[in-house]
């Protein structure tokens, strides 16, 4: 999918699943995090290279909005990207910028928000929610949209684990029950592990990318980049340097502990 | 502490006021308005007074959220108390001061300007306490509609005030923060001169202006990624209709201001 | 030895007196010794934060008291102010409190503040950078042009300016990657070591905390539910999941294994957990 990243996109690691048939090529040379996300949805245009979503070269100004309206945004802090101050109205915002009739408006709104389990807030004020809620509502306000893919940059920055296993277990959710294509920027590698599939990104070049599992495994290579592999994989990595010799794509604690069990058994 | 300020705050409810058209609600409190300035005496204000706490009631808005809301206005009330209590000329002089006399009329008259300004806050106060701020700016925004054929920017305008009183709240917070970190730096407000006091505030405002700034540049970009892009073209989910309620409203509105306009005309 | 901070049934009600009147801290009770490395964890709203304002005389207690180095910091006003001093309190994001033109400026805020000599400020302004891992050449930058990591970095100087003997972080690391989170946290501990200094941190990231610190404290429901260290805190894997905390991942790999019946002791670091497999595997076998 990856055909040609011309330098410089960000020196992140970013995560994403993809059931659904979208193809995305990038180019690009601005810098900081979120630069790749921002051009998948025409929010940045390549300077290089080409991104097609469902086929629509991004860079069209015509389809600006079609694009958009494909791919949704979701970003790092809650409350910069809350508009409204009662939180249907704010996940309306979206579909009443389509210029959608009200009844369908409504039905979405109330559809979105059950997705994202935030219904009975639905005429609570935003800045009186946790940080979870507040991200579920913008989650809502995107789906809302009906989009065929969901592209969150950090979302779980500043969440708390609660609020961050709210939003995780929301995200989940959709990609599995509505087949929505998502595609998730984490720092949090346990977070990365629930992919269908990891690509890790550094200086601007994709240094790796498979499933969870194959990259992973990979803790040298990792720590290069000056990423962590999960604990579980870290801690088969140090026994192997004592004289272990465990595979190193154990993401579950369980899953670990079995293979840890049959190693110390099966010890002539 | 700066959370407690209630001001321009919605209070989320189904009573019959919070069901009102907001086009109903804001030409309403104009008709209010009108009224309080043509009440002149004693009968006609405890006239006005029955109105407004009968609409207290019915909005079951708690008395002690618009007594809170009124705190940072006591200062206001004061001046006017004082300057319409001394500087009114009179015949019946009630008490002599050194150089000031308060006289029977000064006094009346400080006390009628006082529950005015009181009683003006207080409608005011119900009217944003009992409407989503979204409704009040879709109503002022229809309301004004006939003026967008004179190139007025009346979407624009009303998407500002939306946005403004969406962060209220959210820069108050932040303000308290950022208090509370630097006097965790040993920043001292309270004691010194003006200047050293007005020179402490230097080490709030910047962060607070930055802060602002980053905010309002990563909304531009989540309202992008909504497809927003300006009033045309946009549709809302909750459409405005005057309903028999409305006409209710209006009535009771007319008749109070042609009461207090035919207590006036019999000089009372 | 005497505690450096002493906490006694301390309580803290907000607002009191309005429908929001909240009880964010119940009887709250602990000892801090000079040089402790203290973690603490609990979610948000369990009082956290109320308490790490109590301890530098940000918010005062309803009831109860702060001791400081043997002294009640709210019997006179001069100790409070010295509270302030002596007791860093480092925000969480505090890189958006920073303000000044140069970074060697926002650094010197703290100790301008404590009045001390033009030289004594300027050689605590470049120990703090060098604690950080600031070059003389960012000092005189901009702390806008800097990065989100550095920024950080800026502002936690800014406080170990002051030389506190207690330095209190909530969540230093939240939001920056594994490599930012790994240098803050190195800082923090060459800190430590310099000067003898006391260190209460918050964190949600368990395994930092058991990698870190000597003993944790446990808030939950506005009131600390558990005080030990972290071997005795994670042993009770169950009393933490209930209040919403998970436990690191290593530690739960042991509780796997004890349940498939190995005699292993509970764990909450890797090298703990290598040092363990490797006694197993080698010890059994031999015996």
């Amino acid at each position: 999918m990856w055909r040609k990243l011309s330098e410089i996109i960000s020196v992140e690691h970013l995560a994403y699943s993809y059931p659904g048939p979208e193809g995305t090529e990038g180019g690009s040379n601005g810098c900081g995090k979120s630069t790749l996300a921002k051009h998948f949805n025409s929010i940045l245009l390549p300077c290089g290279g080409k991104v097609y979503v469902c086929g629509m070269d991004t860079s069209r100004e015509d389809l600006v909005m079609a694009v958009r309206r494909r791919v949704g945004m979701v970003f790092q802090n809650p409350d910069n990207q809350i508009v409204a101050n009662v939180v249907e109205e704010d996940v309306a915002f979206g579909p009443e910028n389509l210029g959608i009739a009200s009844p369908e408006i409504r039905r979405r709104v109330d559809n979105a928000l059950k997705q994202v389990d935030m219904y009975n807030y639905r005429e609570h004020a935003p800045h009186l929610l946790s940080g979870g809620q507040k991200q579920r509502v913008a989650i809502a306000g995107i789906i809302a949209m009906e989009p065929r893919c969901i592209v969150l940059d950090e979302p779980t920055a500043m969440l708390d684990p609660r609020g961050r296993r709210e939003v995780m277990e929301t995200v989940g959710r959709l990609n599995q029950e509505k087949g929505i294509t998502v595609v998730l920027i984490t720092h949090h590698m346990d977070e990365a592990a629930k992919a269908g599939r990891v690509v890790v990104l550094h200086r601007g070049q994709v240094a790796a990318d498979g499933t969870p599992r194959q990259v992973f495994s990979q803790p040298e290579l990792l720590h290069e980049l000056g990423l962590a592999a999960p604990e579980t994989v870290e801690l088969c990595y140090e026994l192997n340097k004592e004289g272990f010799s465990l595979p190193l794509d154990a993401l579950e604690p369980e899953e670990c502990a079995q293979i840890l069990y049959e190693a110390v058994r099966s010890d002539p | 502490m700066l959370k407690d300020i209630t001001l321009g705050q919605y209070f989320p409810g189904h009573s019959p006021i919070h069901r009102l058209d907001p086009r109903t609600k804001l030409i309403g409190l104009m008709g209010y308005i009108v009224a309080l300035f043509v009440a002149k005496s004693w009968i006609s204000y405890a006239v006005m007074l029955v109105f407004l706490v009968t609409l207290i009631r019915v909005s079951s808005i708690p008395p002690k959220s618009i007594v809170k809301g009124m705190k940072p206005l006591v200062m206001i009330l004061i001046f006017t108390g004082v300057l319409n209590l001394f500087f009114t000329g009179g015949e019946t002089v009630l008490l002599r001061i050194w150089k000031l006399t308060i006289t029977k009329e000064g006094l009346t008259r400080a006390i009628f300007m006082m529950a005015r300004i009181l009683m003006l806050i207080t409608g005011t106060f119900l009217m944003t306490f009992t409407t989503s701020p979204i409704s009040l700016t879709d109503g002022l925004e229809s309301l004004m509609g006939p003026l967008k054929k004179l190139h007025m920017p009346v979407h624009e305008l009303s998407m500002m005030m939306c946005i403004a009183l969406r962060f209220i709240p959210t820069l108050i917070e932040e303000t308290d923060k950022i208090m509370s970190a630097q006097k965790a730096r040993g920043a001292d407000f309270e004691t010194g001169s003006l200047i050293k006091r007005a020179k402490a505030l230097v080490p709030i405002l910047v962060p607070l202006f930055i802060s602002a700034f980053r905010r309002a540049d990563e909304l531009a970009t989540a309202m992008e990624c909504r497809c927003y892009q300006g009033g045309e073209g946009r549709t809302k989910m909750k459409l405005l209709r005057y309903t028999r309620r409305d006409f209710g409203a209006f009535a009771v509105i007319a008749a109070l201001l042609a009461l207090i306009a035919v207590l006036a005309s019999f000089g009372l | 030895m005497e505690p450096i901070l002493q906490v006694k049934n301390l309580n803290y009600i907000y607002s009191i007196g309005t429908p929001f009147e909240h009880q964010a801290l119940k009887d709250v009770s602990f000892c801090v010794h000079r040089g402790e490395f203290i973690g603490i964890i609990g979610h948000t709203g369990s009082g956290k934060s109320t308490l790490m304002q109590q301890l530098n005389g940000l918010l005062k207690p309803t009831s109860g008291s702060v001791i400081l180095d043997g002294q009640d910091i709210w019997s006179d006003k001069k100790l409070t102010r010295q509270a302030r001093f002596r007791v860093g309190l480092v925000f969480q994001y505090p890189e958006y409190q920073l303000f000044e033109e140069t970074v060697y400026k926002d650094i010197a805020f703290g100790p301008g503040n404590m009045e001390l000599p033009r030289q004594e400020i300027d050689r605590r302004v470049r120990e703090a950078a060098g604690f950080v891992g600031l070059t003389d050449e960012q000092l005189k930058a901009s702390p806008f042009d800097l990065s989100g990591g550095q920024k950080r970095r800026v502002a936690i100087a800014g406080v170990i300016a002051m030389e506190p003997e207690v330095l209190i972080l909530d969540e230093p690391t939240a939001g920056l990657d594994p490599a930012g989170r790994a240098e803050i946290l190195g800082n923090i501990e060459s800190y430590r070591k310099a000067k003898n200094a006391t260190i209460m941190m918050v964190s949600h990231s368990m395994e930092d905390v058991a990698r870190l610190t000597d003993r944790l404290l446990v808030m939950s429901g506005s009131q600390l539910a558990m005080d030990g260290t972290p071997g005795e805190i994670f042993a009770q894997a169950e009393r933490l999941v209930e209040m919403g905390l998970s436990i690191p991942k290593v530690t739960q790999v042991f509780l796997y294994l004890r349940k498939m019946g190995l005699p292993v002791e509970n764990v909450y670091t890797i090298e703990q957990a290598v040092e363990a497999l490797k006694a197993l595997k080698g010890g059994p076998a031999h015996a």
